[in-house]
């Protein structure tokens, strides 16, 4: 069903919402950049429309949410052990098409791969999403290119229009609420965009033969190894194993689990000073076969998004999009190096 | 009810076997369906998680070797028969007898590559008839290295048992050399039907493959078992992760048409 909403409406929306559930959206932290003191859009809890940014695209994305940055599993002393609880409240998630289909990501990392992953399925029942209609494509979007652009599976839509905001609903719950606040009734379709300016192509015949491509070298200086892309991206799943202990006695504490990157050292370390793909261009090769061959080899399908954020997030001006143009010539320098 | 995998369980040390100064075999209280070349995840709150292979199977026991090297293997040394160790597994898919039934079998192994395959060795080794023969090639630094030494008499009565020695450090008369120096010189009725098993350090697995290769193995016949670093086994957190493969959910054991195209 669709709505036109008054932005009283959509704060009175917002604010029924957050009575029984969290309510996340893209916010405005003011100063909250990395590198100068411009404003940082991130994810934080809402209670009104007012303080969701539709205009700009967030820097971080939505996957804290379902995959937090840092998680108990739970609480141990020295021989018993209490699962950490689970959250009280069920959330509702705006984002847009490009991180809901990033969504399907981590579901088949986190209930696909093997078992279930019992924290994340907890989060993840209780979980709806409201996609933000793009009007048009942020400059370091390629959404279009990644077959993300049109937003599948949502529980609703809402994007400004009309001076307040329109909706399109497809879940029978907010339905109810809804019908009580809008101002109109009409058909809504969540905008998407249809040509992006950044334009990537991944080559057909891409193979793992692509490694042995003297290009990745190139990264091996110019990469730092910071990890700022993995940290962003909303279809990077890995995270490592901490143990934690309150007491000096170091009875009491927890084991949790804390978002990691392959990008950065350490993450493939093993006793005794083992480790694979030192080199910053050997990670960059692992990143982008990933995202670009590895999980399609797999699962059927891309993993990245075409969100952009890693583009836009690295220090040392380091475009993805850019990697993933330039495999075509990889594979044929690869291809003439074996003729 | 969901399954919580990462919430740990409590088991007894049973038993705790010296081999080396750095190398002790735990003997844990377990029930339930186990392969060899399976692991499990150890953890001592506070200190982490490890994940050790198994080493052997027993009546309501499995057994754990480990080499103390860090945070958690530490601690683990500090345990005693009685005492109580958390863990979480079986993971992975381990050694698939049927792989092996009916055929020579060649088990090159080094240093603590021995514990995932021991359990093979000492199936087939107890059970003759079920194979062609076995041979076992096992290779350690040196004479105090050697892992598992009350098994290698019971195994030489029914299987052809090398076992070598990099240095003859203490003039024990051990054989000396590298495991892939034997591999040439192997007898074997028909090397084409041939099966071989290769665990160990990554150049050692590397060079025990290629003379196996070499000596007329075929790629389909022969397996290895990989190591990564791990921290889930679960096939969630990355860490394992080669190419398109997760060596903790997919392996750690591989047939080496698979294997070889794992490259870091
Ligand atoms: C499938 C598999 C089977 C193994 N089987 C055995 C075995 O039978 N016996 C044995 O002694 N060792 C085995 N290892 C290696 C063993 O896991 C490491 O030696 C152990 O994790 C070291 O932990 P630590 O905390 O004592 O050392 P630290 O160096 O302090 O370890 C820190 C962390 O690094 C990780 N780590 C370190 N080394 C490794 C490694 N080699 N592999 C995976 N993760 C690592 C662990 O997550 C650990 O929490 C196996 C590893 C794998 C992957
Ligand atoms: S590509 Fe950029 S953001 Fe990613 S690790 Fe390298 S320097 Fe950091
Ligand atoms: S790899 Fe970059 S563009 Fe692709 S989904 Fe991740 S952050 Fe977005
Ligand atoms: S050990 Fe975590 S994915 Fe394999």
């Amino acid at each position: 069903m669709g709505y036109i909403l008054s932005p009283e409406a959509a704060d009175r929306l917002i604010a029924s919402l957050a009575d029984d559930c969290l309510v996340f959206a893209p916010k405005r932290f003011v100063g909250g950049a990395v590198f100068s003191d411009l404003d940082c859009i991130r994810y934080g809890e809402v209670k009104t429309a007012g303080e969701i940014v539709f205009d700009q695209k967030s820097d971080y994305s939505f996957k804290e949410i379902l995959t937090p940055v840092c998680q108990a599993l739970f609480y141990f002393t020295e021989d018993q052990i209490k699962e950490a609880d689970a959250p009280e409240k069920g959330a509702v998630v705006f984002l847009r098409s490009c991180d809901l289909h990033a969504v399907k990501r981590l579901d088949d990392i986190y209930l696909n791969n093997g078992e279930e992953d019992y924290y994340y399925r907890r989060l993840r029942d209780r979980v709806k999403f409201v996609v933000m209609g793009c009007s048009e494509a942020f400059d370091s979007c390629f959404c279009v290119d990644m077959g993300t652009n049109v937003p599948e599976g949502y529980n609703m839509s809402m994007e400004p229009a009309e001076g307040g905001f329109a909706i399109d609903c497809r879940d029978a719950e907010l339905d109810e609420l809804l019908g009580s606040l809008a101002d109109r009734e009409c058909d809504v379709e969540p905008s998407h965009v249809e040509e992006t300016k950044t334009r990537v192509k991944i080559p057909e015949g891409l193979t793992q033969d692509v490694m042995r491509s003297k290009i990745w070298d190139e990264y091996d200086g110019r990469c730092i190894a910071c990890g700022r892309c993995n940290f962003v991206c909303p279809t990077c799943t890995c995270y490592t194993m901490q143990d934690l202990f309150y007491t000096e006695n170091g009875r009491v504490g927890e084991r949790r689990r804390v978002q990691a990157s392959c990008m950065v050292d350490g993450f493939t370390d093993v006793a005794g000073g083992g480790s694979y793909r030192k080199k910053n261009g050997e990670r960059m090769r692992f990143k982008t076969l990933h995202k670009a061959l590895d999980y399609k080899q797999r699962f059927g399908y891309q993993m990245c998004v075409g969100c952009g954020r890693c583009d836009d997030v690295c220090p040392e001006y380091i475009s993805f999009s850019r990697i993933l143009n330039r495999l075509g010539d990889m594979m044929e320098e690869v291809n003439t190096d074996a003729e | 009810m969901l399954n919580n995998e990462y919430v740990p369980f409590l088991s007894e040390i049973k038993e705790v076997i010296k081999h080396t100064a750095m190398e002790y075999t735990f003997r844990m209280a377990y029930e339930g369906d186990i392969r060899p070349g399976q692991f499990f995840e150890v953890s001592i709150p506070k200190y982490g998680e490890a994940p050790i292979s198994v080493s052997g199977i027993g009546e309501g026991t499995v057994d754990l070797t480990i080499r103390k090297v860090g945070a958690v293997t530490n601690e683990v040394f500090e345990k005693y028969a009685g005492d109580k160790l958390f863990m979480r597994g079986p993971y992975g898919n381990g050694f698939d007898y049927d792989d092996y039934r009916g055929k020579e079998l060649v088990v090159v192994a080094g240093g603590t590559g021995v514990s995932p395959v021991r359990g093979v060795v000492d199936h087939f080794a107890s059970c003759p008839d079920e194979t062609q023969g076995l041979t076992l090639i096992a290779g350690f630094k040196s004479p105090h290295d050697m892992l598992f030494r009350d098994d290698f008499p019971r195994w030489e009565k029914t299987s052809n048992i090398i076992l070598t020695v990099d240095a003859d450090d203490e003039n024990t008369g051990m054989k000396v050399g590298l495991v892939t120096e034997y591999i040439p010189g192997l007898e074997l009725d028909a090397v084409e039907d041939a099966a071989a098993i290769v665990v160990g350090p990554p150049v050692m697995m590397r060079f025990a493959v290629k003379a196996l290769l070499d000596r007329g193995f075929r790629e389909e016949n022969i397996w290895v078992s990989q190591e990564r670093k791990m921290c889930c086994g679960l096939g969630k957190c990355g860490h394992c992760k080669v190419g398109d493969t997760y060596i903790c959910l997919d392996g750690p054991v591989f047939n080496y048409t698979k294997g070889k195209f794992l490259i870091d």
